[in-house]
């Protein structure tokens, strides 16, 4: 029994490892903030949030699957959150039934694992009549083949047959073990046999006792009774074992049951946080990854508004068939939460869930990477640009053609000459292997340079800045200009007077 | 018992004079380090007790080459993997014996000698068809052919082979039940009832996810039965009274079984198989052995890349360079008088030529590239040794009381090492002494080697050949390890290391001059 609601054939792997650059791409798109809102508090949905979101799917179909299992959870969402609950009731019952740590035998398996099984079948069956009274409301595939999964695997005749065995499993007409001789005359292959079976036979053939002898331990005879609960023992060593397995893979089952729907369950506490803010939402258009595509209205960064009480300001941006997209403009204008919007939607997309937009459609890519500028290594073990050049090579190491990379300041470890030199070659190379790039950069030499190249596949971006001085927090079209107006901040910051005199002389003197 | 061809056995070319095992440790092993290489080829074959082999060298050259017969054949992999696998047989065989010795319970005991004898016809077979298909020339190895072919196709054999397979499949084919509820057991034989677990299993399979845990418990398997197991198989054993009959006169009937030359082998051929596996990991790591030339008459010699074997097994793990020697003795040259610095490997070299020698009387592979050896009849060591307080004699006199010793019993056919003998005296004194016992050598005619400080003794006379340790032509504080054959010249050495520290005539000269 499977639940496969994240992926239509296979079980969502909580044990995969992330991928290498995972780190940093939490630290560079604020994932955290994003986790923590799908979380609600829970650590587990956390976990799970954080799994999904970077492990992306590579393919439109599969993101799609989900999709669908999400829109059927925001339109239902009380019957997901009681499955939930009802998978979760499974696991921690199961947690407080008493498993002795010492002298585990098979007869103290056996019986735990009879009092577990009980437990199970009594949630089993509740989670069956879940099924009856709802899997007509739901459409989605995922859910669709969950619920008809649990009316034909889980029908009465197999819970009185469950039952059944619990009961004969207590074992009150004793144990019958068949045994052959092994080395030494030792007993080996001790297999506990069918008793009911056998009065069956008996009964119906009449058939005569076959020969037997026995005897007794005795009273007092210690030793005679701890031989003989190793001889009773070696026989359920089997059934203990399958039983105790059996528990262990229904367990399993409420797990990933937990975990699969822990994801969809993060979603809608995701987007009760945003409908509750007026914040737009919708579901992203993944288009095959052979295509380079990449608009939106209205893009707004979900980390930003999580973190804010006014609404955020969104972008629109049309860049199909752009594998450059430069960024440039002023300082706090925008330009980091919009490059940030882009990674946390591509990735939100890939993981089959709604992105912060009015609308969005992207190709998919086989990675997402990051490369930000970084606080100074305290341990001063590496000079500034050695460091981040050597970030830069571990990505080169880590990168699958088709990749997405959203570089923010880099290259600016040094002067602006080397910086652009080093840039130039390194991200044309990065488009030329087939990768799409996003840079936010001061560096007006390698920005100026991309744009005079006149290149096709590159699209120029600057944050907008009104004659006075003031930010709207959008990106437009347009050239890369040479400066950022740190002037402006430092006025703003530290200069005291009027700020606009000074910055708006040089714009005329563009 | 078997009309077997005569074999003298995997040691001896000969059966008639047979040799007489020595159980005593010669004097010489600690000094040569032989007791270093013999503890660790008899760690792990302790019950083969291998010490004696190793303790009795052998006399004539024919002997030496039915040795080295032998061990070419089995230094064919599909040969030496063939006898491996037959010890191993006769190891487990023992250890089933040892185990129907010990236990005390009769069916349990019958049944541990039942399936030691098992073990041995299907060993004894197994090796018999294995021999017959391989290539061996040695006259040890087609003897042995010979006489295991003979054996196993023997009636005697064969009805034991029999007898033993059907006494085993009858218990095999014992299937019984055991009925326990509360304190009261019931055994009868077994009638088909289902395998419940597997009902369980078949019930739950539906949910099988992933691996899970083995939740089996481990029930060591002891040896000792428990008195209600033994209860059973006592009641097993009226279920099934024909099979456990068989059992008990089988057991009564074969306390003899195992055959007297094999057993002789299964011993014997450990000698070999010891040393082949001591020198297994130093060949892989690039070192030569080499089947000598043995004469027992020339005492012309000639060894190239020959090292010292103790030495060789603690280096070569570490990949640690072991340095190789060359030497030769000819014509009238019988002494090889070693000079030279300290710790330049001369204690090293002088090891090397006595191990060498006998390893030769052994009948084994020499470490060496290349080797035309002398078979000597006994070997003889003189090292410095601690003063012995027991004694109450001055280090000197416990010394030449020891070198007495040697003299009185080398023959003409000896090999006596000497390494820094009589120096705990003056350098007037050791010359003295030195030349006197060397005269003695010289006179005997006797193979030697003798390292000393007194570089006079080097070219004492046309019998003795001079050879020096060396050092590092560019730092003279490092020594090579190499022992080349040219004049003693113990000022070079010295006039080396004041030339590094700057100490020369001229540069201290020099020095005090600027």
């Amino acid at each position: 029994m499977k639940a496969f609601l994240m992926h239509r054939d296979r079980d969502f792997d909580v044990e995969a490892p992330l991928p290498p650059n995972e780190e940093a791409l939490t630290q560079d798109l604020e994932l955290h903030t994003l986790f923590e809102a799908m979380a609600g508090g829970d650590n587990f949905l956390f976990d799970v949030a954080r799994r999904a979101v970077l492990m992306s799917l590579g393919d439109p179909q599969w993101i799609g699957y989900r999709q669908h299992v999400l829109a059927d959870s925001l339109e239902h969402p009380s019957v997901v959150r009681d499955i939930y609950t009802l998978a979760l009731e499974a696991i921690e019952g199961e947690r407080k039934v008493y498993f002795g740590l010492l002298s585990r035998s098979p007869d103290t398996i056996l019986h735990r694992s009879v009092e577990v099984l009980q437990l199970f079948v009594g949630v089993l069956r509740r989670l069956r009549a879940l099924a009856d009274d709802h899997a007509a409301e739901f459409r989605s595939e995922g859910f669709t083949r969950f619920f008809a999964m649990l009316a034909t695997e889980l029908d009465d005749e197999y819970f009185r047959a469950v039952e059944a065995h619990l009961r004969e499993l207590r074992f009150r007409a004793g144990v019958l073990i068949s045994a052959e001789l092994g080395r030494g005359n030792h007993g080996i292959h001790f297999t506990l046999r069918d008793q009911a079976g056998r009065r069956r036979t008996r009964r119906l053939s009449g058939r005569h006792r076959r020969p037997s002898y026995g005897f007794q331990i005795a009273e007092r005879d210690e030793s005679g009774y701890r031989a003989l609960t190793e001889l009773r023992g070696k026989g359920l060593n089997l059934v203990a074992n399958a039983l105790a397995q059996s528990t262990d893979h229904i367990l399993s089952f409420f797990r990933m049951l937990r975990s699969e729907l822990g994801f969809y369950v993060g979603c809608l506490n995701l987007h009760a946080r945003l409908a509750e803010k007026g914040e737009p939402a919708c579901f992203p258009v993944p288009l095959p990854h052979d295509g380079v595509a990449l608009s939106f209205r209205s893009l707004y960064d979900v980390c930003l508004t999580l973190n804010l009480e006014p609404r955020v300001v969104g972008n629109d941006v049309d860049a199909d068939d752009r594998r450059l997209v430069v960024i440039t403009g002023a300082n706090q204008g925008g330009k980091s939460t919009f490059l940030r919007s882009v990674g946390l939607a591509q990735l939100m997309m890939q993981c089959g869930m709604l992105v912060a937009a009015e609308s969005f459609r992207a190709n998919v890519c086989d990675g997402v990477f990051t490369h930000y500028k970084r606080e100074e290594d305290p341990t001063m073990e590496k000079g500034k640009l050695d460091e981040e050049l050597s970030r830069m090579s571990d990505i080169i190491d880590m990168i699958q053609p088709n990749s997405i990379v959203l570089c923010n300041e880099s290259f600016a470890s040094t002067n602006e000459r080397e910086g652009s030199e080093i840039g130039r070659q390194v991200i044309r190379a990065l488009v030329d292997s087939g990768m799409k790039i996003l840079l936010v950069t001061h560096l007006f030499d390698l920005a100026q340079g991309f744009y005079g190249e006149g290149m096709n596949d590159a699209l120029f971006l600057r944050a907008e800045r009104r004659p006075d001085g003031t930010r709207t927090f959008r990106l437009i079209e347009g050239e890369p200009l040479p400066t950022s107006y740190g002037q402006d901040l430092y006025q703003r910051v530290l200069g005291g007077g009027p700020a606009a005199a000074a910055p708006a002389h040089r714009d005329a003197a563009l | 018992m078997t009309s077997s061809p005569p074999f003298p056995g995997i040691l001896f070319h000969r059966t008639e004079g047979s040799v007489v095992l020595q159980s005593e440790e010669p004097a010489f092993f600690a000094d040569l380090h032989l007791d270093q290489i013999l503890a660790a080829m008899a760690q792990g074959r302790e019950q083969y007790h291998v010490e004696p082999f190793f303790y009795t060298p052998v006399r004539d050259a024919d002997a030496v080459r039915y040795r080295h017969e032998v061990l070419r054949d089995l230094e064919e992999p599909p040969v030496f993997e063939l006898v491996e696998a037959f010890s191993r047989d006769m190891r487990a065989m023992r250890v089933y014996l040892a185990r129907a010795d010990k236990l005390r319970y009769r069916y349990q005991k019958e049944r541990w000698f039942l399936d030691a004898v098992g073990v041995y016809c299907d060993a004894v077979a197994s090796f018999a068809e294995s021999l017959a298909r391989l290539a061996v020339a040695s006259r040890g190895l087609r003897g042995l052919r010979d006489y295991v072919a003979s054996y196993s196709h023997s009636d005697a054999f064969a009805s034991l082979a029999a007898e033993t397979r059907r006494v085993q499949d009858d218990l095999a084919d014992v299937a019984y039940s055991v009925h326990i509820k509360g304190n009261r057991v019931r055994v009868s034989t077994y009638q088909g009832e289902a395998d419940y677990s597997a009902e369980v299993v078949e019930t739950f399979a539906k949910f099988k996810q992933g691996a899970v845990k083995d939740y089996r418990v481990d029930f060591p398997a002891l040896l000792e039965m428990n008195h209600v197991e033994a209860q059973v198989l006592d009641l097993v054993a009226r279920l099934f009274p024909e099979v456990f009959r068989a059992l008990d006169e089988f057991c009564a009937r074969h306390q003899q079984y195992l055959d007297d030359t094999i057993r002789s082998f299964d011993r014997e051929v450990q000698f070999y198989v010891a040393y082949l596996e001591l020198i297994k990991p130093l060949q892989a790591a690039g070192l030569s052995f080499s089947y000598p030339h043995v004469s027992a008459r020339s005492k012309d010699e000639e060894a190239a890349e020959a090292f010292d074997l103790s030495l060789a097994k603690k280096l070569a793990p570490a990949r640690g360079a072991v340095v190789c020697n060359d030497f030769f003795l000819k014509g009238p040259e019988r002494v090889l008088v070693v000079t030279g610095p300290n710790q330049g490997g001369k204690t090293t070299f002088a090891r090397m030529f006595g191990q060498l020698h006998y390893l030769v009387s052994l009948g084994l592979p020499v470490p060496a590239a290349e080797a035309r050896l002398f078979l000597p009849d006994r070997v003889f060591a003189h090292f410095e040794r601690e003063e012995d307080i027991r004694t109450q004699r001055g280090k000197l006199e416990d010394e030449l009381t020891r070198v007495r010793g040697i003299l009185e019993g080398a023959t003409g056919d000896s090999v006596v090492i000497m390494n820094e003998s009589l120096a705990s005296t003056t350098l007037n004194d050791a010359l003295y002494l030195g030349g006197e016992v060397l005269k003695r050598i010289l006179e005997r005619d006797l193979l030697c080697v003798y390292v000393t400080f007194v570089d006079e003794l080097a070219s004492l006379s046309g019998a003795t050949v001079s050879m020096v340790g060396t050092v590092s032509p560019d730092d003279p504080a490092v020594r090579t390890y190499k022992i080349v054959r040219k004049p003693a010249d113990g000022l070079a050495y010295a006039a080396a290391i004041a030339g590094k520290h700057g100490l020369t005539y001229a540069s201290v000269k020099r020095r005090i001059a600027s």
